[in-house]
């Protein structure tokens, strides 16, 4: 078992198309990574580069202390799940999981042994005979796992695994994932723009964009401190409020109010709040900042209800709120608290945080409970 | 119509639809019948004139329903005893065979090339193929003779093999491109990182799923090489090197003003036989969707 290390990975495919611009990440033993990004950001490239099916324009793959960047990817000594599953057409289950372990001249004993172990636990056993075409989704979603498992690689590779499963079996393969590989010892790479999967799934999430790595942070972080305003619209649902807000130094300027920014850098004459609906709550007296505004819009998503609010104000400035289903509001015009460490402040012109606020995460029940600790700054 | 409740179903209405649908099949069976007919009535006449007497071949009115005292093996017996059909048979199936394999062994290659790699020009390489494919061959023809003469390739199975299996070619790329295209590449990328080299992934993992189409692609350069006459005809002046369609043009009768039909007739049968059996014999393996369940479709 072994560490995964890449070093400035570029892979250029023509001047224009860039889908790997500058990626240096570290997965540990037992680690397990998640790229997350939106579709064509390079997260399956990256993948590739590490397994050798793309060579890079730039940089360094390590496996353990071994430079792979030049061996093929039967010789780097990993194992890949594609997302089409891939597997032999013509192969019974059982030769498709031994294919790799056959090709390592292993012994057809100590083969049955290993499928018998990884197969079990994937239920398996009874499927062996079959060929691929007579499987259903899920199944064959299974026997592309226990191919992969069966080698016992240094590093495993997922290309969006659970993509082409119905959304129930996706939730029960997400569980058994979880626990598959939190039993193995070994870096997992996963790729997948499904945020919940790497919420759950994994212990460090790295955000792509365009080739580069946003944010490398466990997915806790990546919730609670964006680190641009890229990661904090693309995680979370639904998706953080952003306003756009003109700054005069010390406030930001929302219609007639003015909500102080926090202190400790000089402030860009642009910025902008974000704080994510879940975090904005119908005001209860004494709440510092609250904000008159008109429901326009109620989506029912059965746990809460999402409300669209319009601010007041000259600028037509919408914010969404998430309530727990159980609270009742007056059905027009409702008055919103903006909880200020709840919020998440952005230089609108570079897209980059601002402030430091070092704050746990507010779940949904802190819609009920009042905030105990104001931050003493506003 | 039955498993949806309909509170009022009017009855006529869904009788005058039955007669409608039974009306529409048999229309299409007639349709069918005639298709068929059609194409098979040359094929069916060859037949029943190879197993005629003389006499009743030539008998007007046509006999189309010949009685037992009119049918004969005589045809059939003089293919094989009073000339060499065998040995017509198998310089045909020599040709025919080398000429398929080696146009498969190096147009699949090819395809599996222009498939796969991002190659420069790609699009001036498979224009180019088309092109050839447009081609006729017949024009092909003088320039040939003048080679065959000048290489001294005359009489000899060559002469034949060479044409046959670079006229066959561009067809084989342009099918056996179209089908890898279609071949998921996951596939490939998943055996290479299992630790599959290249030419183990070609045999192991790609030949076996490509086999339906190196099928049909082969039956096709098959049946080509099986029926050319042109340059059989002049390529090959040796008797004992014949092939089937020269042998079967050259069939002459007693006098000039003869003409054989019923020999001509078997031996257009035998001719045609083992491209039938070959066609039966492989359907099964030209199996569609044999790559199925390789990925979630
Ligand atoms: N062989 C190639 N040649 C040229 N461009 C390519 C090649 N492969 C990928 N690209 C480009 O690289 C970019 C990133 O592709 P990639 O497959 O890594 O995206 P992705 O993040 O996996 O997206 P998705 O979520 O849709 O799978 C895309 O814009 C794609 O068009
Ligand atoms: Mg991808």
């Amino acid at each position: 078992m072994a560490k995964l290390e890449l070093q400035n990975l570029n892979k250029t495919y023509s001047p224009k198309v860039i889908p790997v611009k500058d990626v240096s990440l570290t997965v540990d033993n037992g680690e397990f990574l998640t790229l997350l990004g939106p579709s064509g950001c390079g997260k399956s490239t990256t993948l590739r580069l590490i397994a050798g099916l793309e060579q890079p324009t730039r940089g360094k793959v390590f496996i353990g202390d071994r430079d792979v960047t030049n061996l093929p990817p039967g010789k780097r000594d990993i194992s890949m799940v594609f997302q089409s599953y891939a597997l032999y057409p013509h192969m019974t289950v059982y030769d498709n999981i031994a294919s790799g372990l056959k090709l390592q001249h292993m012994s057809s004993n100590e083969i049955r042994e290993r499928i018998r172990e990884s197969s079990g636990a994937l239920g398996l056993e009874e499927l062996m005979g079959r060929k691929p075409g007579q499987l259903s989704g899920g199944q064959r979603q299974r026997v592309a796992l226990a191919r992969a498992l069966v080698r016992r690689p240094e590093v495993f590779l997922l290309d969006e695994p659970l993509s082409n499963l119905d959304a129930l079996l996706r939730e029960q393969v997400r569980a058994e994932l979880k626990q598959l590989f939190e039993a193995q010892n070994t870096p997992v790479v996963y790729v997948t723009h499904d945020q919940t999967e790497a919420m759950t799934l994994s212990t460090k999430v790295a955000v792509l964009n365009r080739g580069d790595v946003q944010q490398l942070d466990p997915p806790q972080r990546i919730y609670t401190h964006p680190a641009n305003m890229f990661v904090a619209g693309f995680i979370g649902s639904p998706q953080m409020n952003l306003l756009h807000l003109k700054s005069d130094g010390k406030n930001a300027v929302l219609g007639d109010y003015r909500i102080p920014l926090p202190g400790g850098f000089t402030s860009p004459p642009d910025v902008t709040l974000g704080i994510r609906p879940e975090h904005v709550r119908l005001a209860q007296p004494g709440d510092a900042h609250s904000f008159q505004g008109r429901v326009f819009l109620v989506e029912n998503l059965g746990m809460s209800n999402l409300l669209s609010v319009q601010l007041p104000g000259s600028e037509n400035r919408t914010i969404r709120s998430l309530l727990p289903a159980d609270r009742p509001w007056s059905q027009e015009d409702v008055t919103l608290a903006l909880p200020p460490d709840a919020i998440h402040w952005f230089n609108t012109e570079t897209g980059e945080r601002l402030s430091n606020n070092t704050r746990p995460l507010v779940s949904n029940t802190a819609n009920s409970t009042p905030l105990a600790d104001s931050n003493p700054r506003l | 119509m039955t498993t949806v409740q309909q509170p009022v179903q009017p009855q006529p209405k869904a009788e005058a639809r039955e007669t409608h649908f039974s009306s529409k099949r048999v229309l299409l069976t007639i349709a069918v019948i005639l298709v068929v007919l059609f194409s098979l009535a040359p094929i069916l006449w060859q037949l029943l004139t190879s197993f005629k007497t003389n006499q009743a071949i030539s008998a007007v009115p046509n006999v189309y329903f010949p009685r037992p005292d009119q049918l004969t093996w005589q045809h059939y017996v003089e293919l094989f005893q009073r000339r060499p059909f065998l040995n017509y048979m198998f310089n045909s199936a020599f040709v025919a065979v080398t000429s398929t394999l080696l146009c498969l062994a190096i147009g699949t290659p090819a395809a599996y090339a222009l498939a796969r790699l991002r190659l420069k020009g790609e699009r001036i390489i498979l224009g180019l193929i088309l092109i050839v494919t447009l081609f006729p061959y017949i024009l092909l023809f003088l320039g040939l003779l003048e080679i065959v003469r000048a290489a001294g390739l005359a009489n000899n199975y060559l002469a034949l093999i060479i044409p046959y299996t670079a006229i066959n070619i561009p067809l084989t790329v342009l099918v056996m491109r179209s089908f890898f295209l279609q071949l998921p590449r996951d596939l490939e990328d998943s055996a290479k990182v299992d630790g599959y080299n290249t030419w183990q992934m070609l045999t192991q993992i790609l030949l076996p799923m490509t086999v339906p189409a190196l099928v049909t692609t082969g039956i096709l350069a098959f049946i080509f090489a099986w029926n050319e006459y042109i340059f059989a005809l002049t390529f090959i002046t040796r008797e004992t090197m014949k092939t089937i369609p020269v042998a079967v043009a050259q069939l002459g009768g007693a006098t000039l003003f003869e003409i054989p039909y019923g020999p001509i007739a078997a031996a257009t049968v035998v001719g045609t036989l083992p491209l039938v059996l070959l066609v039966l014999f492989f359907q099964r393996r030209i199996v569609q969707g044999l790559t199925s369940g390789a990925v979630k479709g």
